[in-house]
């Protein structure tokens, strides 16, 4: 019975989808931080997801079927990447951050985009948590067989 | 005559394994849902099905006599590990339409129930059987 490895995989969605959570966060969280340069500027983050393939956990598995073989054993998160997007360059010489031609820099951060991958990702998580109460009523329901 | 409780049980222990395994496909699946590149899978219920049924009437298993023999329980199961093909395109290429695939994952889940079901209803009957009242 391998219904024990739809835990690992519901939580591992989880995992990933509250970390996605949590860039959006700081994302949001940051979107007016000012600053006066452009090294220095927040940058919207992102999550890069990734399958993880059961063949790579069992070595053993992956000599004898390559790699491609195998259900997977779910998500992983590779890295945090920062968007490359341009940063908003607004003129406010009365700023206390503004550079010497009176410009302040602020994030490339888009409220509006953030919004959206928030309601994606608490979505994906309330998901992935509905499979796990579905794998928790099926292992309690195999526990009560033979019984009166 | 001897009473064999692998064929006492018929082919709902096998059905049962079977939905264990397609609902860790579809979890996956789930888990994937925003993975980019990620490919939709699942699993042929009535291949597999067919290969069990093939298994307990032949009655011929390989067992593995040696740790360097290639393991052959885990290689049918993947024969029938299939991709699914996408209704809709997606920029990121992944082909995981998330409502289709927990509404396959809460069928399957019914399903299981009712092989349960039946499993139950044979455990119970031999145990009425074996205590004889």
């Amino acid at each position: 019975m391998s219904l024990g490895s739809i835990f690992d995989i519901a939580g591992s969605g989880m995992t990933a989808q509250s970390l996605r959570l949590n860039t959006t966060a700081s994302n949001i969280a940051n979107a007016e931080t000012a600053s006066s340069s452009t090294e220095e500027t927040y940058r919207a983050r992102k999550p890069v997801f990734a399958a993880i393939q059961q063949a790579m956990l069992n070595p053993s598995q992956q000599q004898a079927f390559g790699s491609e073989e195998g259900p997977g054993a779910g998500v992983q998160v590779e890295g945090i990447v920062e968007s490359d997007a341009e940063l908003q360059m607004r003129y406010q010489p009365d700023h206390p951050a503004a550079n010497e031609e009176g410009y302040v820099f602020y994030p490339n951060v888009n409220v509006v985009e953030e919004m959206a991958d928030m309601m994606s990702s608490s979505r994906g998580f309330q998901m992935n948590v509905d499979i796990m109460n579905s794998a928790k009523s099926m292992m309690q329901r195999i526990l009560t067989l033979g019984q009166q | 005559m001897a009473i064999s409780l692998d064929k006492a049980l018929g082919i709902h222990q096998h059905s049962l394994e079977g939905r264990v395994k397609r609902a860790e496909v579809l979890a996956n699946n789930l888990a994937n849902a925003d993975t980019p590149g990620y490919k939709a899978r699942d699993i042929d219920f009535q291949a597999m099905m067919q290969k069990a049924q093939e298994g307990m009437d032949s009655g011929f298993g390989m067992n593995r006599t040696h740790e360097s023999h290639m393991d052959t329980s885990t290689m049918g199961q993947d024969s029938e590990l299939l991709y699914r093909v996408p209704h809709q395109p997606s920029v990121d290429g992944n082909t995981v339409d998330a409502q289709q695939e927990q509404t396959r994952f809460m069928r399957n889940a019914m399903d299981y129930q009712a092989s349960f079901q039946f499993l139950n209803g044979k455990v119970t009957g031999i145990k009425k059987a074996l205590s004889g009242q």
